[in-house]
């Protein structure tokens, strides 16, 4: 099938909203090339459960494609237009599996050498939407926030290296009440500008008491849905024929329900929980990897206003003669480790934050938990230098915030 | 200040584009290979090649500059930089242009040709493998070509099956990891879980028939009993110690002339723990320079082992919006594809720094001018800096 061939019951499968905006940009949809329509119903297939500005984008996005004339069409596609599929990837049922349709693709732009030409072919294309894009007007500045070596009483190596050239590290930061003075700015910031899914804090562990305002997801409290995948996972693996791709496929067509978050959950919520360890990869293990790849999403996703990310300390991964010693099976934490983990989470969270709009206002504060060092970014602060004057967490985060 | 995108982009751009000659100048005192007066030093050295050693090193699976030769990285890899490099051929620009998956890449690397096979199938590779040419042009036995890799998925590395090459005309392979789990039958859920050691899809490796023919090896080959083996197992912390175990062993027991070694602890990375990461390059370093004094010490190799250490691949970037930076290589982006390579020992200029870009795949019809094979199928070119 090509997209020439899409009639409204084409979208009969789809969930209800996702059903009615394919139907209403149907003729739209019908001019794409097929390199590229299904990536973009990989997207409008979610459409129901897709965070309130994912739904924008969205739209927005159908609405430039039915605007475009014959000439832009060329103009914005002719890149897609060249790449050549497989007569299996076109026979493929991409308008229902579109996910399935997009990864079976990379594996055949990989082996026939057109990764490169897709890979410019769509950031061209991400270019051009970029350029129809009008300035956000957000009342607050963007602030993220990361706390990172909980547990660890002494680290002699230097901390937040990289990110020291792009702000101020202090290396006298209070630390009386500092969680929780991050915990109640990221509420008055909640409480000031009430966007849904706008203010988020992710917890590497257990989470700490905060408004009902916040958007929140943590590894401790997704135990169950952890272990529930594991084990999934485990039993799809020793099937008959079960291989990575098929796996993959498997996982993509799970629901919440299927392993155990509750139908009273915000179904958004609930879908973008099971999202974090159906497809991330060392999230079901790992705490820290939980933590930042949820920081990723969340930025990626829901372009969060504000972003608190706790990292805590993750299992130690046990050397090669420890297994084959057998015995103790009870996890130990590994601090260090984990604040290593976090030194790089932090810094990949500042990187997808300058992603998003309205970066040259935004502001950054990684802090080493329980310690007096803390790197400080935004628009003010000075870059590459240091300060060892006595300052509060909750003053550094006004420095780059207000 | 401002820290706008740009300025992500314009660092991005930095790095990509830095001097590659910088790695390594001034950590270890090497020299501009274009300053030197030219000729092989292969040419001087056809008196011995008869006798001839090369061991290939993967330095993986998968390692970023950042992390290794680049300045920032260059604490990681204390034993290369400072015991290794000053010895060596260093190649600053090694492209990947094939498909970034470990087995297709390693079987790229071992063809000359970039593989199209599945990563995750139990495939021989579509060309002729380094080993089929090396045994076929210099009738050499099979105890002559081995291979040392990590899991299941590599055990068709060692051939193809090209008609006039193909099934025993290739290298035999050794799977350590595979062989402790059949050593270990029985063994604890723990063990289990490190034997499922594919980390691009964790969980996940191609089953294998048979095991008694392969435990068989490491008492007629190896010289070792089933029990020494899991004895000195449980003394190693990861799975490419037992590989460089194994292979010491194979050096001292069959001394083969073609010997590659797939290393494989740094793609823990796909676990998103940076720690283990670096840990694991750190590791890798410390491996690579405990082969190279073996290769110096056992009588069979020194003085006429060429070894070459080079990453299947990278990483993807910090900066690649696709990707999640280190933890994977799926982007294709500058950084997955660019590596290095250090070549050092017998016929090697040593200390010296080459910034010309070669390709992976141009390893095979190198080593086949050094070793007198023609690899008739493969599409990399000689390179030139070295023979």
């Amino acid at each position: 099938m090509l997209p020439g061939d899409l009639k409204a019951e084409s979208f009969a499968g789809y969930p209800p909203q996702a059903r009615a905006i394919a139907v209403e940009h149907v003729e739209a949809l019908r001019r794409l090339p097929i390199a590229f329509a299904p990536s973009l119903l990989r997207e409008l297939i979610d459409y129901d459960y897709k965070f309130p500005i994912e739904r924008s984008t969205i739209e927005k996005e159908l609405r430039a494609l039915n605007a475009l004339s014959d000439a832009q069409r060329h103009e914005w596609f002719g890149g897609f237009e060249s790449i050549s599929l497989s007569p299996s990837l076109e026979n493929f049922n991409w308008v229902n599996l579109p996910a399935q349709f997009v990864e079976q693709e990379a594996a055949y732009l990989w082996s026939t050498h057109q990764l490169d030409a897709f890979r410019k072919a769509a950031k061209d294309y991400g270019d051009r939407l970029n350029q129809l894009a009008k300035p956000e007007s957000r009342k607050q500045r963007r602030l993220g926030i990361a706390v990172v070596g909980g547990g660890v009483a002494t680290y002699k190596e230097p901390l937040f290296r990289i990110l020291r050239k792009h702000g101020t590290y202090f290396t006298n930061v209070s630390t009386k009440d500092a969680f929780k003075s991050i915990v109640d700015l990221v509420e008055r910031r909640a409480e000031a500008d009430p966007i849904p899914y706008a203010h988020w804090y992710v917890d590497g562990g257990r989470l700490h008491p905060h408004s009902e305002h916040i958007t929140s997801v943590s590894y401790e409290a997704l135990a169950p849905v952890r272990d529930s995948l594991l084990k999934r996972m485990q039993s799809e693996i020793n099937r008959p024929g079960m291989g990575p791709e098929e796996l993959r496929t498997v996982l993509a067509r799970l629901n919440p329900a299927d392993l155990g978050i509750g139908a009273d959950l915000d179904p958004v919520l609930s879908r973008f929980q099971l999202k974090l360890f159906s497809e991330g990869s060392g999230t079901q293990i790992y705490s820290t990897t939980f933590a930042q790849w949820a920081t990723r999403e969340v930025l990626r996703r829901a372009q969060a206003n504000t972003l608190l990310v706790r990292y805590a300390p993750r299992q130690r991964q046990r050397p090669m003669n420890e297994l084959l010693a057998g015995g103790r099976s009870e996890a130990e934490l590994d601090p260090v480790g984990s604040l290593v983990d976090a030194e790089m989470g932090a810094y990949y969270h500042w990187i997808n934050q300058q992603r998003l709009p309205g970066s040259d206002r935004s502001g950054f504060v990684a802090w080493f938990e329980g310690h007096g060092e803390a790197i400080a970014i935004g628009p003010t602060m000075p870059r590459g230098t240091e300060s060892n004057s006595a300052i509060g967490l909750q003053e550094l985060l006004s420095l780059v915030s207000a | 200040m401002n820290v706008d995108r740009s300025s992500v982009r314009r660092e991005t751009a930095s790095l990509v584009s830095r001097s590659r000659r910088e790695f390594l100048r001034d950590a270890a005192g090497l020299v501009a290979g274009g300053a030197l007066v030219q000729g092989s030093p292969f040419i001087r050295a056809e008196t011995v090649r008869k006798k001839r050693k090369v061991v290939v090193v993967t330095f993986g699976g998968g390692a970023r500059d950042q992390e290794t030769f680049a300045p920032e990285g260059q604490e990681n890899i204390p034993h290369m930089l400072g015991e290794m490099a000053p010895q060596s051929s260093f190649f600053t620009h090694v492209t990947n242009q094939g498909i970034l998956g470990h087995y297709v890449a390693t079987a790229s690397l071992a063809t000359g040709v970039y593989e199209t096979l599945n990563n995750f199938a139990s495939v021989a590779p579509e060309h002729p493998t380094i080993f089929e040419y090396f045994r076929k042009e210099l009738r050499r036995p099979s105890s002559d070509a081995w291979v040392v890799a990590p899991s299941n998925g590599f055990h068709r590395i060692g051939e193809s099956e090209v008609r006039g090459f193909g099934p025993g005309q290739g290298a035999r392979v050794i799977l350590p990891k595979r062989l402790l789990g059949l050593a270990n039958s029985g063994g604890t859920a723990d063990l289990e879980h490190l034997l499922h050691d594919n980390y691009e899809t964790p969980l996940y490796t191609p089953a294998l028939a048979g095991g008694e023919i392969e435990l068989q090896q490491l008492e007629a080959i190896l010289k070792l009993s089933v029990g020494d083996f899991s004895s000195h197992a449980r003394t190693l912390s990861s799975p490419d110690e037992l590989s460089l175990y194994i292979a010491k062993r194979l050096m001292r027991e069959e001394a083969p002339s073609l010997l590659w070694i797939t290393m494989h602890d740094i793609d823990v990375a796909h676990s998103g723990a940076y720690s283990l990461y670096i840990e694991g390059i750190r590791r890798t370093d410390r491996l690579c320079a405990e082969l190279w004094k073996t290769i110096e010490t056992e009588p069979e190799y020194a003085g006429n082992t060429t070894m070459f250490v080079l990453p299947d691949f990278g990483r993807d970037s910090d900066f690649d919006a696709g990707g999640n930076g280190f933890q994977h290589h799926r982007t294709g982006d500058a950084a997955s594809r660019t590596t290095w390579m250090m070549v050092l020992g017998a016929g090697t200029r040593r200390g010296v720094v080459y910034d010309t870009p070669i390709q992976s795949i141009d390893l095979v019809p190198s080593i086949g001018a050094m070793m007198g094979f023609s690899p008739s199928q493969s599409s990399g070119k000689l390179i030139r800096d070295l023979v």
